[in-house]
C-alpha cells in the first residue's frame, strides 16, 4: 500500500502543530498516547466537510445529504479495510474506545449471568476496568485480573489458570498506555477461544503503532479511538464480529437505529447502524476515514520500527541516570517511556519539561490500580509517535537532567 | 502589610525573573524552605487530593489572626503554597474574605490555580477561604 518511503522528515511537514514554539522553545512533542497531532490533510477534509458538504445523513433525499451519507458510509469502508474486517457491518462508528468498551459492556453483556466471569489484567486504562465493575455489579458476575510481573509482563501462567468455563469475556489491553508493554494477544485470544470466552481488545494504544488485522489476530472485538490515530476527538470504532453484533441488542435508542417505531414494538435497523443511535459525528467519521487514508500512504512497518528506535534510543539513555527507573520494561514494548526519579514527583519534573517546550504525561495515566501495583503516585511518560525523532529525545533528555538539577539541588 | 501589598512585594520579586525556569527555580527554592508539615497533621480531614499532587492544609486562629501550614507531595506545588502562605498568614478572617488574590495571575502561574490542573491549589484556596469563614462566624 506504502507509496513513498518512510521518511520523517518529509512526515513532519504534513503535520502544522509540531511546527509551533512555546514558551519561545520550539515544542517537542512527547504525549502521543494521549492524543496525536493531526495531517493537514486531516484538517483539510473537516474543513471541507463543514464547508460544502455539511448535511445530516441517511435520510436526507436532497444532494448534499447523499454526498454526507456517501462520504460516511466511505470512510466506514476505508476502516474495515485498513483493519481486514469481513464487512463494513462490522465496523461501528462511536465516540471513542471509551464507548465502545461500554456499547460491548452493555450490550453484549446483557447476556452474563451470575457466577459468570470477566477477566482483564492489572495493566488495564480505567476505561477498562470501570464498564466492567458496574456490569459485574448490575448481572452478579466476578471481574478477575491477570497478574503482571515487575517487568511489566502478563503472568502467561496464572492467565491459563484463571481460564475457566465460566469467563465469558477476555478484555484486555493490545499495548499499555503506561508501560507499552505488547501483549502477546494472538496466543491470548486463542486460549480464551477455548473455553468459549469472546475477546474484546483495547486498541487504543495499538492502532496508531502496528498494523492490525482482525480476521488474523481473531478477537471477536476491537476498539479504539481517532483522536490517537491522527483523527479527530470525539469519533471512535468499535470493531465485532457480525454474527456476533448480530445476536446483541442495541445499545442506545433513537433515530437511526429503527426500522420501524409504533408505541407497541419498535423493529430496529440492521448492522451497523443498530448500534448508531442519533445523528452521528459525521465530520469526525469522515476525518478519521481521511486520517486511516492517511497511515495508508505511510510505510507503517517502516513506521513501526523508527518508533521502536526512539523507544530503545530514549530508554537506553535513561538507563543510565541515576535515581531513575524505568516503569515497564517488558521485552516487547513501544513508544512508551514511563519513568519515576528517586526523591521528586512526576509532576514537578512535567512542569519544568514543559516549560522548556517539551509536553510529557505526568500522573497515573488513568491506570491506578498499576500505579498501586507499583507503590507509586504516577509516572512521567514520553509517548513517540512516528514523526518524532532522535534529536527531539536529546533535548528532551539535556531538558530533563536540568529539571532534575534544579529539583535535587 | 496588607494582603494587597503582600501581593504587589511577590509580583515586584518575579518582575526580576524574565525566563521561566529561573521564575520555576525561585518557586523551588521556596518550596524547599517552606517547613514540613509534621506527620501527625497529615491527617485525612487536611488532605486536599488532586489528580496530579496532593495537598494539606492546617489551619488554626491565634489573636484573633488566621495561621495557616501547608504541605504538598511536590515541590513545585508546595513552592506556590508558601506563597499563598506569605500573603494570608497573620491576617484576620475578615480581610481574607474581603480580600482578591490577584498575584497568580501577574507572575504568570495562573495555570497552576487552573480547574483542569487538578493539583490541589485550587481547592486549597477554597478551602483557606472557607476555614476564614468558619472562623469568622464561631
Amino acid at each position: 500500500m506504502a507509496s513513498v518511503p518512510f521518511s520523517v522528515s518529509a512526515i513532519r511537514e504534513l503535520f502544522p502543530a509540531l511546527r509551533q514554539k512555546v514558551y519561545g522553545k520550539q515544542l517537542i512533542y512527547f504525549d502521543n498516547g494521549a492524543t496525536s497531532q493531526k495531517p493537514q490533510v486531516v484538517l483539510d477534509t473537516l474543513q471541507q466537510y463543514y464547508a460544502l458538504e455539511n448535511a445530516n445523513i441517511h435520510r436526507g433525499v436532497h444532494y448534499l445529504s447523499q454526498q454526507a451519507t456517501s462520504a460516511y458510509e466511505a470512510a466506514r469502508r476505508t476502516i474495515q479495510q485498513y483493519i481486514g474486517a469481513k464487512a463494513p457491518e462490522e465496523i461501528i462508528f462511536t465516540k471513542g474506545t471509551t464507548d465502545g468498551i461500554n456499547l460491548v459492556a452493555y450490550s453484549f453483556g446483557e447476556r452474563l449471568k451470575p457466577g459468570d466471569e470477566i477477566l482483564i489484567s492489572a495493566m488495564e486504562h480505567h476505561s477498562n476496568i470501570v464498564p466492567w465493575q458496574l456490569l459485574c455489579e448490575r448481572k452478579g458476575c466476578t471481574l478477575r485480573v491477570i497478574p503482571i510481573s515487575k517487568k511489566g509482563e502478563l503472568d502467561l501462567q496464572a492467565f491459563e489458570e484463571l481460564l475457566s468455563e465460566r469467563t465469558k469475556l477476555l478484555a484486555i489491553t493490545h499495548i499499555s498506555n503506561t508501560l507499552g508493554t505488547i501483549n502477546p494477544v494472538k496466543e491470548l485470544i486463542e486460549k480464551a477461544h477455548k473455553v468459549g470466552a469472546k475477546v474484546l481488545l483495547d486498541g487504543a494504544q495499538s492502532i496508531q503503532h502496528l498494523q492490525i488485522d482482525v480476521k488474523d489476530l481473531n478477537c471477536d472485538f476491537y476498539t479504539f479511538s481517532g483522536h490517537k490515530v491522527f483523527g479527530p476527538t470525539g469519533i471512535g470504532i468499535l470493531y465485532g464480529k457480525e454474527e456476533l453484533l448480530d445476536s446483541m441488542p442495541p445499545y442506545q435508542g433513537g433515530g437511526d437505529m429503527i426500522a420501524k417505531v409504533t408505541f407497541e414494538r419498535t423493529t430496529y435497523n440492521t448492522l451497523p447502524l443498530k448500534f448508531e443511535a442519533g445523528t452521528p459525528h459525521i465530520a469526525g467519521a469522515i476525518g478519521l476515514g481521511s486520517a486511516i487514508s492517511f497511515l495508508q500512504s505511510i510505510d507503517m512497518q517502516a513506521a513501526a520500527a523508527h518508533e521502536l528506535e526512539l523507544t530503545k534510543y530514549a530508554q537506553g539513555i535513561l538507563d543510565t541516570f541515576e535515581g531513575l527507573h524505568i516503569i515497564g520494561e517488558a521485552k516487547n514494548k513501544t513508544s512508551v517511556v514511563s519513568f519515576t526519579v528517586d526523591h521528586m514527583h512526576p509532576f514537578d519534573i512535567g512542569t519544568l519539561l514543559d516549560k522548556q517546550g517539551i509536553a510529557v504525561r505526568t500522573g497515573h495515566h488513568c491506570t491506578q490500580p498499576l500505579m498501586d501495583f507499583y507503590q507509586i503516585p504516577g509516572t512521567v511518560r514520553a509517548s513517540f509517535a512516528f514523526y518524532n525523532t532522535k534529536e527531539e529525545i536529546d533535548i528532551f533528555v539535556a531538558a530533563l537532567e536540568r529539571s532534575m538539577q534544579i529539583l535535587g539541588a | 502589610m496588607s494582603i494587597q501589598e503582600k501581593q504587589q512585594d511577590i509580583i515586584d520579586e518575579f518582575a526580576i525573573y524574565d525566563d521561566w525556569m529561573d521564575k520555576y527555580e525561585y518557586i523551588i527554592e521556596l518550596g524547599k524552605s517552606v517547613p514540613t508539615l509534621a506527620p501527625e497533621l497529615k491527617t485525612k480531614d487536611r488532605l486536599i487530593e488532586g489528580c496530579q499532587s496532593n495537598v494539606w492544609l492546617a489551619t488554626e486562629l491565634k489573636d484573633g489572626k488566621m495561621q495557616f501550614s501547608a504541605d504538598s507531595d511536590a515541590i513545585i506545588t508546595k513552592g506556590i503554597i508558601g506563597l499563598l502562605i506569605q500573603v494570608y498568614n497573620n491576617e484576620s478572617p475578615a480581610e481574607i474574605l474581603q480580600s482578591e488574590l490577584f498575584f497568580i495571575n501577574q507572575i504568570g502561574l495562573a495555570e497552576h490555580l487552573s480547574p483542569t490542573r487538578a493539583n490541589g491549589l485550587l481547592s486549597m484556596v477554597k478551602r483557606m477561604k472557607t476555614e476564614a469563614l468558619q472562623c469568622l462566624t464561631q
